[in-house]
């Protein structure tokens, strides 16, 4: 087996035992992430010099310590709406193409803290808004398991990355399934965790009340080593609760799902979905139910509404969010001379911005604007405590709600990218759960009948996160599906 | 609901996007379609619901006002396009 085909647990035991180092386990994700780059388009930059750095500055920690974190050593593609100082980071967008951070995202400043190696920064759509990684300016990231189709969004390079070994693990954002759609697209395992569980500071902000910062990881135990790291409260990000950070490998060892309820809900199995799909995810739940657990048909009755919702809260933050790119503290600013500040703005917004930023935008100042708040944002925000009490509800009935991520499995470069709804109307399972604020884990189980990967999604209540590991952890030990590697040639 | 070629170039003055005449077009269908899409929401009667800002049900979250340093401010200055005099950046005129 080459080093970067390891999971985080196996390297971090090889590292231990003086198998091989850093040092050599970095090269060879080096050596993967620049041999697949061409065809796939995971990484908008390996930062080669830099991961040989902390790779001996690992070697050294690694020596001394006794007990190294699990995480030491290890190297990470760093999704590229995460502000890495030193290190360019662009959100993928011609409006931050040559911005060098002063410092570090929160997320990445704990990943250094353990002596992480950063591989390089990987591929998104345009500041995290898509659903297919279409949208970046460095243009998409093709699916390992069939290049002809995307690797779903927003952390479509993440994942990608993570699937064919290019990195041993990725950091990742999911603000209406940016981590799980993608996570089902390439056959991996994506964490959504609850919103304030790890701090957003740093990581360019998209829709600030429903971004999270997560991972994407080769399995659930990983993902666990990962959290152990990064959740908790931060100085730097005010919606970060004190609540704390339990051991998540704890709980991990368990076989069995003996006393747990678990719900399957009525609306996230609906015509229109592709049949591979549901029969994938419907096989995992009779897994699940075979391991213990009590299977219970639940109804989350806002669920239709969900999507239509985020499409105007969603906008509404990034329009507001997008607002501090104006060509003066950082970006490229214009190459056209201007009158005035204004038509500067103009300008340098009309050249920074892409098509889907551009509609977002605009989307969002028009719900926003005098006259119609009351009509779209207001009345959005009212649906979104309606969703948010299907889950509470919910959960009184049961411990986790198991689904399908999306309708249907990875589609076809350039699909649905003439239709803006039709984009959006694939993110109606993902998207409740971060209206709702609640953690939710894909993990891989199956395939369709033209090999594309399929995931399941395990929803939680909020800071639950030990809870989903748990149920995703025992069905890795009873399935390989996380196990595919997808053949490249 | 189509949104006429005026509420795009408005909407579009409002968020500083300056767009072009073909923009503003396919803009103005674009929008409408999913302006129309998520007229959907006025299906739910949302009576006497509260409207949801965050979900953190966190309130009042208080800082001590410390001053703390920043590092090196001149790296700051350097991530701008624009020229800097005196360690300001020199933007064009508001006014004309």
């Amino acid at each position: 087996m080459n080093l970067n085909e390891l999971t985080i647990h196996e390297a971090h035991q090889g590292l231990k035992n003086k198998k091989f180092s850093s040092a050599e386990l970095t090269k060879a994700c080096l050596k993967k992430a620049k041999d697949l780059n061409e065809k796939l388009n995971a990484y908008t930059l390996i930062t080669e010099a830099w991961a040989l750095e902390m790779a001996k500055k690992a070697d050294e920690v690694l020596q001394k310590e006794q007990n190294p974190n699990p995480l030491t050593g290890i190297p990470v593609a760093v999704k590229d709406s995460f502000c890495t100082e030193g290190i360019r980071t662009t959100a993928c967008s011609d409006i931050l193409r040559n911005f060098i951070p002063t410092y570090d995202a929160t997320a990445v400043k704990k990943l250094k803290e353990v002596s992480c190696v950063i591989i390089g920064k990987t591929n998104t759509d345009e500041f995290t808004c898509g659903a297919s990684t279409e949208t970046s300016c460095f243009g998409v990231t093709r699916n390992p398991w069939d290049l002809n189709r995307v690797s779903g969004g927003s952390s479509g390079g993440s994942a990608a990355a993570v699937a064919t070994d290019a990195c041993i693990y990725a950091t990742a954002t999911d603000t209406g399934g940016s981590i799980r759609q993608p996570a089902s697209f390439c056959g991996v395992t994506g964490l959504k965790v609850t919103y304030g569980r790890v701090s957003r500071y740093g990581v360019m902000a998209m829709a600030s009340s429903l971004d999270t910062v997560g991972a994407i990881a080769k399995n659930v135990f990983d993902i666990a080593l990962i959290m152990n790291v990064i959740a908790g409260k931060d100085y730097f990000d005010s919606t970060t609760p004190n609540i704390e950070v339990p051991d998540y490998i704890k709980g991990l060892d368990s076989t069995d799902l003996k006393g747990l309820r678990i719900g399957l809900p009525d609306e996230y199995f609906i015509s229109g979905m592709e049949e591979d799909v549901e029969k994938k995810v419907r096989e995992a739940v009779r897994e699940l139910e075979k391991l213990g657990a009590e299977i219970k048909k639940i109804s989350l009755p806002y669920t239709k509404y969900a999507c239509p919702c985020y499409y105007v809260i969603c906008p509404s933050e990034v329009s507001a969010n997008m607002a501090r790119y104006d060509g003066i503290r950082f970006g490229p600013g214009t190459k056209k001379e201007a009158e005035d500040l204004f038509d500067y703005y103009l300008q340098v917004r009309d050249e920074g911005f892409g098509d889907e930023m551009k509609r977002r935008i605009m989307i969002g100042t028009y719900a926003l604007s005098a006259g119609y708040y009351e009509a779209y944002y207001l009345k959005a925000q009212q649906v979104r405590t309606l969703i948010k009490m299907d889950f509470e509800n919910a959960f009184k009935e049961v411990d986790a709600i198991c689904c399908p991520i999306a309708p249907t499995t990875a589609f076809k470069i350039g699909e649905k990218t003439s239709d803006p709804v039709l984009m959006y109307l694939g993110d109606i399972f993902t998207i409740p759960a971060n209206l709702a604020g609640v953690p939710a884990l894909a993990v891989p189980c199956g395939f369709s009948k033209n090999s594309l990967p399929i995931g399941m999604q395990i929803i939680g209540p909020q800071f639950k996160e030990p809870l989903i590991l748990k149920i995703g952890s025992v069905y890795q030990k009873i399935t390989d599906w996380h196990k595919k590697k997808p053949k490249i040639s | 609901m189509k949104l006429t070629k005026e509420k795009v170039k408005h909407v579009a003055k409002l968020a500083r996007l300056g767009l072009t005449d073909h923009e503003i077009e396919k803009f103005q269908t674009e929008l409408s379609n999913i302006l129309d899409y998520v007229e959907m929401l006025n299906e739910v009667d949302t009576k006497g619901i509260e409207p949801t800002a965050q979900v953190t049900g966190l309130t009042n979250v208080m800082e001590k006002d410390i001053v703390r340093r920043c590092e090196n401010p001149h790296r700051l200055l350097e991530n701008s396009p624009l020229p800097i005099e005196n360690d300001q950046i020199k933007v064009k005129p508001v006014f004309e």
